[in-house]
């Protein structure tokens, strides 16, 4: 095993890859740019080292500064977590080439799964069936004809792609030569690779994906599977595990069609196979992500098993310590991506300091931030805070034990999407599980009593008691002033008076400053 | 101590009393009994008529006070009387100029409109990129871009105004 592992990434996912490594008795390094000096994860970890300025080219994507990380720490391994260079086979041949083991698969596994033109390539050759669509396209001529060929609409997709970026809807044949053009320079400008192709488009499908997992000397397993619709902009905001429309029978098919496409690729650690499903339970294959995923928790609690300590442990040549038959789903899970965004001003980011933060806990709840109390959430990156974790028997027990969590959650200072969360788990549609991509659109859709503020006639004794605590908060000192007796007087900061006689006792002298 | 509160539409007049024990609480003159705790920053622990309830504060701007009591959220205004300079009057006018503010510190990073240019409401005029994010910066309404202070490359910081609509 490992003696030292250094973690390619910041945040949450950081933190988490770390305390993976404290309970295996490895030690860590962590890396980090000057916009994260007082980062968590740079607390977290035995060793850190300064990557760069905060921009990632100079920092966290800065292949050579990370291996000059690892050889002056003497780590052997490098964990990537997602993001960043998780997915970039050069730095996993790198890190080979520099005698520092890479936690991920081989680098020709990601190459053939990479690039979406290629991985559908191999899920044909190996039998999987994939959303129905065009090889790599040179011309829009040559998409107008492919397009026929499918029936309208298509979906022009950037073979480099990922989270919606060089992808347009075309509805016919008129729209086809801008949206090629525009979705060319936006895959060129954003993955350095302006190839294309056309995917036929399902109309409002379900995404679920299926967690495999496999060692060095080729076994293989899955680990169920994750339902993963709700999403804004093609970006994932509510995951959970098992998905409501999946049973056994389909578990089954999706999870052995997925272990079938990572055999064919030479895939081993952890992946996810990605799939859309209509509502008749016919799934395409739509992607292969090589490396964990940010809702990797919720397989982690339906099948209790730590998949960045199996992920360690087979990147240290071990075999995989169960087989499929041993995998085991209990109860029932979903995640929260907590993000530093405001819903009620059209998500825009957030970032700044945290005022306070209350997390929730008792049973079943796991909570894995990359944040803490009195923190500046940087402006430079991504800004996920924290996935919320309910874990419970059955689906509608995790609902309602993720809204009490929800409840206890606060983050004062900065905006989040805690609300947006509270909506979705009240929403009617969500209880009864029908899930499909364009949920979270038609939920934003709906203006609701709540998008505004409560207003007296329906909430009248709760709105009193804002009222009332408006004004005491009014009549507190402000916040960095008297507020660091916190705890030691805390009656203090609520009293007006108090605060009106320290004020008179300074004008005193000191002689009257006992409070 | 008063304090008027304007929450949804609705004022309440809040009055507070030294007591014994704690101070005595009236609402529109009506007594209410309260005592109070504080949770530490940005929060308040309430006993109302034996009720209990968490009071947080998650933000304040522009002289609203942001609070989330069980989940539920409720924007207070909130002014001292005594000290009542007609803030409210000075807010929401749809004439004169309008400041176009970065709502978080960012990068400037495209201009869309020059000054003297014609805008629509809604219609954006300054992109700042903060978390991998772009984000339009709209006017609120139509009128004339008067000035840009912003320049493309320019750090900003929240608060920060960008651009003036006329």
């Amino acid at each position: 095993m490992f003696k030292k592992i250094l973690i390619a990434n910041r945040g949450e996912i950081a933190v988490r890859v770390m305390r993976a490594c404290r309970e295996l008795g490895i030690a860590t390094v962590a890396v980090y740019s000057e916009a994260d000096r007082e980062a968590l994860h740079v607390r977290r970890a035995d060793q850190a080292c300064l990557l760069g300025p905060a921009p990632a080219g100079e920092s966290y994507l800065n292949i050579e500064k990370l291996l000059q990380a690892a050889r002056r720490t003497g780590a052997e391994a490098i964990h990537p977590g997602y993001g960043f260079l998780a997915e970039n086979a050069e730095f996993a041949r790198r890190c080979a080439a520099a005698g520092v083991k890479f936690i991920g698969p081989n680098a020709e596994a990601m190459e053939r799964l990479g690039s979406k033109t290629s991985a559908r390539q191999t899920a044909a050759a190996a039998g999987v069936p994939a959303v129905p669509g065009s090889a790599a396209l040179d011309s829009p001529l040559a998409a107008e004809a492919a397009a026929e060929a499918l029936g309208y609409p298509v979906l022009v997709k950037a073979a480099a792609g990922g989270g919606g970026k060089g992808m347009r809807l075309v509805r016919a044949r008129a729209e086809m030569a801008s949206a090629f053009a525009a979705a060319e320079s936006e895959a060129r400008n954003a993955f350095g690779d302006g190839e294309l192709y056309l995917e036929k488009l399902l109309e409002n499908p379900r995404h679920i994906e299926v967690q495999v997992l496999g060692d060095e000397h080729g076994h293989l397993v899955y680990l169920g599977e994750r339902e993963c619709s709700l999403q804004r902009r093609h970006q994932k905001v509510l995951e959970e595990s098992p998905s409501p429309l999946v049973d056994e029978a389909l578990r089954r098919r999706m999870g052995e069609t997925a272990v079938r496409l990572a055999r064919a690729a030479g895939y081993s650690n952890a992946g996810t196979v990605e799939f859309l499903a209509d509502a008749g339970r016919n799934f395409y294959f739509l992607e292969m992500n090589t490396r964990l995923q940010v809702e990797h928790p919720v397989t982690e609690m339906v099948t209790g098993l730590d998949l960045v300590q199996l992920q360690i442990r087979i990147a240290a040549g071990e075999e995989l310590p169960f087989e499929q038959q041993d995998v085991e789903l209990r109860g029932h899970a979903i995640e929260c991506r907590v993000y530093a965004e405001d819903p009620e001003n059209n998500f825009f980011p957030s970032p700044g300091r945290i005022t306070r933060l209350l997390t929730p806990a008792g049973p079943g709840i796991r909570d894995e931030s990359g944040v803490y109390e009195g923190w500046s959430v940087p402006v430079e990156y991504d800004p996920l805070l924290s996935k919320l974790v309910a874990h419970a028997g059955s689906r509608p027990q995790a609902i309602a034990r993720m809204q009490r969590a929800l409840e206890e959650y606060f983050v004062g200072g900065i905006a989040t999407n805690l609300a947006l969360f509270r909506r979705i788990l009240r929403h009617p549609e969500f209880v009864a599980g029908k899930l499909d991509t364009g949920f979270l659109d038609r939920l934003l859709g709906e203006r609701t009593a709540e998008d505004g503020c409560a207003t007296q006639s329906e909430d009248g004794a709760a709105a009193e008691v804002a009222a009332i605590a408006a004004a005491l908060f009014a009549a507190q000192p402000a916040p960095g002033a008297a507020l660091s007796a916190n705890g030691a007087r805390p009656a203090e900061a609520t009293s007006p008076w108090r605060r009106a006689a320290r004020q008179e006792g300074l004008r005193g002298g000191m002689g009257r400053k006992r409070l | 101590m008063v304090y008027e509160v304007l929450i949804g539409g609705r004022s309440y007049r809040v009055e507070f009393k030294r007591g014994e024990p704690g101070y005595a609480c009236r609402v529109d003159g009506r007594e209410v009994a309260l005592e109070s705790v504080s949770g530490g920053h940005e929060v308040l622990w309430l006993l109302v008529g034996g009720r209990s309830y968490e009071v947080r504060r998650q933000a304040q701007a522009n002289g609203i006070m942001h609070l989330e009591i069980r989940g539920r959220r409720y924007a207070a205004e909130v002014h001292d009387p005594r000290a009542f300079r007609g803030r409210r009057a000075a807010a929401g006018a749809s004439a004169g100029p309008c400041k176009l503010v970065a709502p978080m510190p960012g990068k400037v990073v495209r201009l869309l409109k020059a000054e003297g240019a014609k805008v629509e409401a809604g219609e954006g005029v300054v992109v700042v990129e903060a978390m991998k994010m772009q984000n339009e910066i709209r006017s609120p309404r139509k009128g004339v871009v008067k000035k840009i202070l912003a320049a493309a490359g320019a750090r900003v910081n929240a608060g920060e105004t960008l651009a003036v609509v006329e």
